[in-house]
């Protein structure tokens, strides 16, 4: 059983969430208003809530509220950056010559959580033009297509942008987490000593 | 309002179509699986997007757009996760890269897992 | 207008298969089937517009998702042999 403390509120924060997230996407899908099927409606999500319960699968992690507040100023840029490198794709696959240079490098992630560095490495796959291949660390190694898709990135205006969403500017403070570090050891271990 | 409604859905489909198009000509073109990879993720993008955009105009405020927007945000969020584990296995499994000459990481040096 | 889309989707699908035939290596295939699923998502929403049915669009909601869930699975069958969890004990499990 979980101690009723900090984590406990957490948990129980984070499960109300997830509960109210997967009854609207139910009943946006289904749109039903009979009882009877409102009812096997809130036993599904109590069934997979349960589930996710035993998988361990409810935390800051999985279900990251606290960045909510942040993506609302984010995601609206990233939509434009992809726009952008739509264009910049687009037109050296039409040339397909000079332009289509393959490069790999090395880039440096600014983020503390392993969250932030996820977020990070997705919206540089996301973005046509660069792809993460792989993780170590703080260390991303990419593959980019064209000119103007490694400039983007060496730019660093991602990068600055997703530390600015994961320590929550512009959202509300008590939802921020401690920070994770290579070891999640660590944390469960400093989470505890808080409780 | 209609007629303008239209139009900005013809638009929006249209140049969907050809993001798709040009996607798949990549698919194509492109020299190696690396950067074949960025043509896929123009029809991951702004392909599905745009079309689904033009669809949800058509639809209006109805819970056919809600639903149309839950697959955008589903494929919003799926497809970087397979692009990066496909783009991973192969790089593990020791599928090297063809890059350019000035690129920051040689071509024999590709730091490989096996 | 919804026929233009459907024909440039179906293009787009010939040639996306046309890459899945051609290689050279596996992943270059399981690229070109994930792709294709994608398109197919597409083309079962622009049908389902085109015949008047929105109930299509939960079909292609559903494929969006079992299309995820089988890229992920074939690659991870084609690096390991095996579905289940074979990294080392130390490592997080992944793809």
């Amino acid at each position: 059983m979980r101690v009723i403390g900090l984590i406990g509120v957490w948990y129980m924060l984070h499960t109300f969430s997830l509960a109210v997230l997967l009854s609207g996407v139910w009943w946006l899908l289904s749109g039903y208003t009979l009882v009877l099927i409102i009812g096997l409606g809130i036993g599904s999500v109590i069934l997979v809530l349960y589930i996710c319960h035993r998988m361990d699968a409810i935390d800051h992690e999985t279900h990251p509220v606290h960045l909510a507040a942040g993506c609302i100023t984010y995601y609206p840029w990233l939509l434009w950056e992809i726009v952008l490198a739509n264009w910049d794709v687009a037109k050296a696959i039409l040339k397909n010559d000079d332009t289509v240079r393959p490069r790999l490098m090395h880039v440096k992630a600014s983020q503390v959580s392993e969250v932030g560095r996820v977020t990070y490495a997705n919206s540089i796959t996301l973005t046509p033009g660069t792809v993460t291949l792989d993780i170590e660390g703080a260390d991303l190694l990419i593959h980019s297509l064209t000119q103007g898709s490694k400039e983007g990135l060496e730019t660093g205006e991602m990068d600055r942008r997703v530390t600015a969403l994961e320590l929550g500017k512009g959202g509300p403070s008590a939802f921020s987490q401690p920070a994770l570090h290579d070891h999640p050891e660590d944390t469960s271990v400093k989470r505890d000593s808080e409780t | 309002m209609e007629l303008v409604l239209d139009v900005v859905s013809w638009g929006f489909i249209l140049a969907g179509s050809g993001f798709c198009l040009i996607g798949g000509l990549g698919l194509i073109r492109l020299r190696d699986m690396y950067a074949r990879k960025h043509g896929a993720s123009l029809i991951d993008t702004l392909g599905i997007g745009l079309i689904l955009t033009g669809l949800m105009v058509q639809a209006g405020f109805t819970l056919v757009t809600a639903k149309l927007f839950l697959i955008l945000v589903f494929v919003f969020f799926t497809s970087p996760t397979t692009t990066h584990a496909l783009a991973r296995a192969a790089l593990n499994s020791g599928l090297v890269p063809d890059v350019d000459k000035d690129s920051p990481i040689k071509q024999g040096a590709v730091p490989s897992k096996k | 207008m919804f026929i233009t889309a459907a024909a440039a989707v179906l293009v787009t699908m010939a040639l996306a298969l046309f890459r899945s035939l051609k290689g050279p290596t596996v992943f270059d295939r399981i690229l070109a089937i994930n792709s294709f699923g994608t398109l197919t998502v597409i083309l079962i929403s622009v049908h389902g517009f085109m015949a008047g049915r929105p109930e299509f669009l939960d079909l292609a909601l559903v494929y969006a998702l079992i299309n995820f869930i089988g890229t992920i699975a074939v690659t991870k069958f084609v690096t390991y042999g095996a579905l289940e969890n074979t990294t080392d004990e130390n490592e997080p499990g992944d793809i």
